[in-house]
């Protein structure tokens, strides 16, 4: 029973944001003088053969970000920097694979490594500063965001080529390429990436590690109470270090699919903004394994049935990106909502059972939440863990 | 609880210390970088570092930035990171750009402070109201606002003349005011090439030609807010929900109004820094013409120590590296390497001179590198010129962290009542 009501509260917030956004997109288009039921029907249509395949693909790409973004925030870091680690990590798999050093699938498999050493080595900086200097993450990786898509832009003069007025890296040779699976029928000839079998890979691993092994365990412990996490002997520098790496490792995955399944080289084509998208796909899963696979199938679904807007009913196809965004803070504040009424169910519960007659009305919300390791010389810290109110229930995920 | 408190209580006069210490010095070091400017122009041939073209470039562009820059300095001295600049400029500029459309610059103005408010309006319902963190909100903000402002420009500018879905009909400009005989005299000046004289007359040729209304309004609100946080109880009550909530709310302030306010003069600030960039930068309203100005603009702030005179010197360096890149000069981009060479060996000397030998190597060894970066090659690429405001960011994040004091309470949701 408490398991029921447990998922049908879990399941009430996203499914409310998702209502609120539709509503507060019909207003828009109303005011705006646009055709809301054309909206509606175009949207919600079931999608053809080829845009199903079209949002599974991009619904894998997804994934491989949220999953990024969320190993970040199950320890309250806020890596904002998955866009830059992306795109760091698929000119530098594009690079090596377009070189061959190696023949055919291993050229491949070298070079998703070396896309996800990029990734990690790009996040690490944020995470050196983080812990040596004290430097907030989320300002350095806003930092690191603008200086990956110069650099990589210069990089790309340096060793690219050039074809009529785009320039690109080399293309990879046809060996390393990874074949489309041909799972959806009567897709005319559209094939599910090979590669987004990684967002599978991913998705698992990033379970089994988060559930069932000691370092998920100080991970889930360091987000819910540094301070606690501390006491117990967790050495929350080597897990920042550790959990930014991981988490600019898988950013450095986002590329892969397309750049071994479509495009072949890397190029101004390439997509930006999925590492946004991704932080928000994260939010809506509730950096759940499974949520962040839902999160990624909706946003992905909406995208691509928000293209045809514009060719069938004359509407922006921006108006998916706005209701996207306002899902994203609506479900964040359902969440939040949510967090402080089961706490307080829990601290009334607590307070019944404890409180002799003479019930203080004190010790509101936890501790002051100081940890030792962070000191009023470790300069800016924005970090999202240090404020008192953020205490959570160990028992809850960590909704950021 | 107690901690924050005590805190509080000892950066008052600290802060107010630094206060009265700092101007003078700072305007000192302008100078003397002026001046080292000047002599690298006179080395280095370099003409275009101080022309007054490039100089008025270089306010042009830093004016946005600093209004950002003002926008992030009002929210976080309230305890609110304001991630979502980027956002509320899109809207700003949006707004700027429909109302100038519709019924001139003024009512565009009005417009973008109306869209900026409305931005900063929801961010500040999700972080003071709910208490959502803060930086998930910024984010949710800017992708609402990215696409927001695209469709609704799709829904306004097309079918215009001039306008279509991705961008509005060119825009009159805000009056502007030309001292001409003066600046003739100056620009005649400049042209002698003399050694910080003619110099400073480019400054003031840049000044005294086509001065956009809009940009003496950006400065003066810089020196307004300046006032209002620092000068008034209404600006210390600010801050000091800014620096230890609980102890404010001990006190009868009112948490949540102040930081709610800030936060709704944030937008309205990062929306003014929009219509700019329509109305004097460019002809008007394109999509995704912020570029990322809102970031730059809390790189500034952050740079410039959350202070809006700091927030200042942090503009005008990022707009000046901008200008110059725009200007394709590949001499002055090179030169400028000389330029932060020669400033970071002397600071280098100055921090070993005051006992910080490890610091002062660390930057000397920079300056060295800049030194020898210079000496070694021939020009600068380009996008190396467009990092600088983050690498400058970040070098001073990571190496004048003591010096740096943001918000003891910024970025922390504070909720009602917990100062218990």
């Amino acid at each position: 029973m408490r398991v029921v009501q447990k998922l049908l509260l879990g399941l009430a917030a996203p499914v409310l944001a998702l209502l609120i956004a539709g509503a507060l997109a019909s207003i828009l288009l109303a005011a705006t003088g646009a055709d809301v039921g054309a909206f509606w029907e175009t949207l919600l249509k079931w999608p053809e053969p080829r845009n199903r395949v079209n949002i599974i693909n991009s619904a894998a790409i997804l994934y491989l970000s949220g999953v990024a973004a969320a190993v970040g925030f199950r320890m309250n870091l806020f890596n904002i920097g998955v866009e830059g680690q992306y795109r760091i990590g698929a000119f530098v798999a594009a690079v090596v694979a377009g070189q061959a050093f190696l023949p055919g699938a291993l050229n491949t498999v070298f070079a998703i490594l070396m896309a996800m050493v990029a990734g990690a080595l790009w996040a690490g900086i944020a995470a050196v500063l983080r812990v040596t200097r004290g430097v907030s993450e989320v300002i350095a990786t806003i930092m690191l965001n603008s200086i990956a898509g110069l650099l990589v832009g210069y990089l790309i003069k340096k060793v690219g080529v050039r074809t009529g007025n785009s320039i690109s890296t080399k293309e990879i040779p046809e060996s390393s390429w990874v074949s489309g699976i041909p799972a959806v029928p009567d897709a005319g000839g559209a094939e599910i990436y090979g590669l987004a079998l990684l967002a599978v890979v991913v998705g698992i691993a990033y379970y089994v590690v988060i559930t069932y092994t000691r370092f998920g365990f100080d991970v889930r412990a360091t987000g819910a109470s540094e301070s606690a996490a501390v006491a117990s002997g967790v050495n929350v520098k080597k897990m920042i270090i550790i959990s930014m790496l991981i988490s600019g490792a898988i950013a450095g995955l986002i590329g892969m699919p397309v750049l071994f399944g479509q495009a072949h080289n890397y190029g101004s084509s390439f997509q930006v903004g999925i590492g946004f998208s991704g932080i928000a796909v994260a939010l809506l899963g509730r950096n759940n394994p499974a949520g962040i696979a839902a999160g990624a199938l909706i946003f992905a679904f909406l995208s691509e049935q928000g293209n045809r807007l514009n060719i069938l009913v004359g509407i922006s196809p921006e108006i998916v990106s706005v209701t996207q965004g306002i899902i994203v803070l609506a479900v964040v504040i359902a969440y939040t909502l949510v967090r402080r009424y089961r706490r307080r169910l829990e601290q009334a519960a607590v307070a019944s059972q404890l409180a002799p007659p003479t019930a203080g009305t004190d010790g509101k919300d936890g501790g002051p939440g100081q940890d030792p390791g962070d000191g009023p010389g470790n300069g800016p810290d924005a970090g999202p863990g240090d404020g008192p109110d953020l205490a959570k229930s160990p028992r809850e995920e960590p909704v950021k | 609880m107690s901690v924050p408190v005590i805190e509080a209580d000892q950066s008052g006069p600290n802060t107010s210390a630094s206060t009265r210490g700092t101007p003078l010095r700072w305007m000192l070091i302008v100078a003397g970088v002026f001046a080292l400017v000047s002599l690298v122009r006179i080395l280095t041939g370099a003409d275009d570092l101080t022309s007054a073209g490039a100089l008025r470039a270089a306010i042009q562009a830093a004016v946005p930035i600093t209004l950002a820059g003002l926008g992030g300095l009002w929210s976080e001295r309230a305890g609110v990171v304001n991630i979502g600049l980027e956002g509320m400029m899109i809207m700003g500029a949006l707004g700027g750009a429909y109302f100038t459309v519709e019924h001139g610059v003024v009512a565009g103005i009005l417009g973008s402070i109306l869209f900026g408010a409305l931005t900063g309006t929801v961010h500040a319902v999700t972080t003071v109201i709910f208490g959502v963190d803060q930086i998930v909100s910024g984010v949710a903000i800017n992708i609402i606002s990215a696409g927001l402002a695209a469709f609704l420009a799709q829904a306004w500018f097309t079918g215009l003349e001039g306008g279509g879905p991705t961008q509005s009909p060119s825009l009159p400009r805000p009056p502007a005011i030309t001292i001409g005989p003066l600046n003739d005299a100056l620009n005649e000046l400049s042209a002698k090439g003399w050694f910080v004289i003619s110099d400073l007359a480019s400054l003031l040729a840049a000044l005294t030609r086509n001065l956009s209304l809009l940009t003496i309004l950006a400065f003066v609100l810089v020196g307004v807010s300046g006032w209002i946080l620092w000068r008034t109880a209404f600006g210390l009550r600010l801050r000091s929900v800014g620096e230890s909530p609980s102890a404010a709310e001990s006190l009868g302030v009112n948490v949540y109004f102040y930081k709610f306010f800030a936060v709704v003069m944030s937008g309205i600030f990062a929306g003014l820094g929009g219509v700019y960039l329509v109305l004097v930068s460019g002809p008007g309203y394109q999509n995704g013409l912020t570029g990322g100005l809102g970031y730059i603009g809390l790189a500034a702030m952050i740079f410039g120590n959350w202070r809006p005179g700091g927030l200042l010197i942090g503009a005008g360096l990022f707009g000046y590296t901008t200008a110059i890149r725009l200007r394709g000069g590949t001499i002055e981009l090179h030169a400028l390497l000389l330029v932060i060479a020669v400033v970071l060996i002397i600071l280098a000397l100055w921090q070993i001179y005051r006992g910080s030998v490890r610091r002062g190597l660390i930057t000397g060894g920079i300056g060295v590198v800049f030194g020898v970066w210079f000496a070694t090659t021939e020009s600068v690429p380009a996008e190396f010129t467009g990092m600088a405001p983050y690498l400058a960011t970040l070098f001073v994040l990571a190496f004048a962290a003591q010096k740096l004091r943001m918000p003891a309470a910024d970025g922390q949701v504070y909720r009602k009542g917990s100062a218990g």
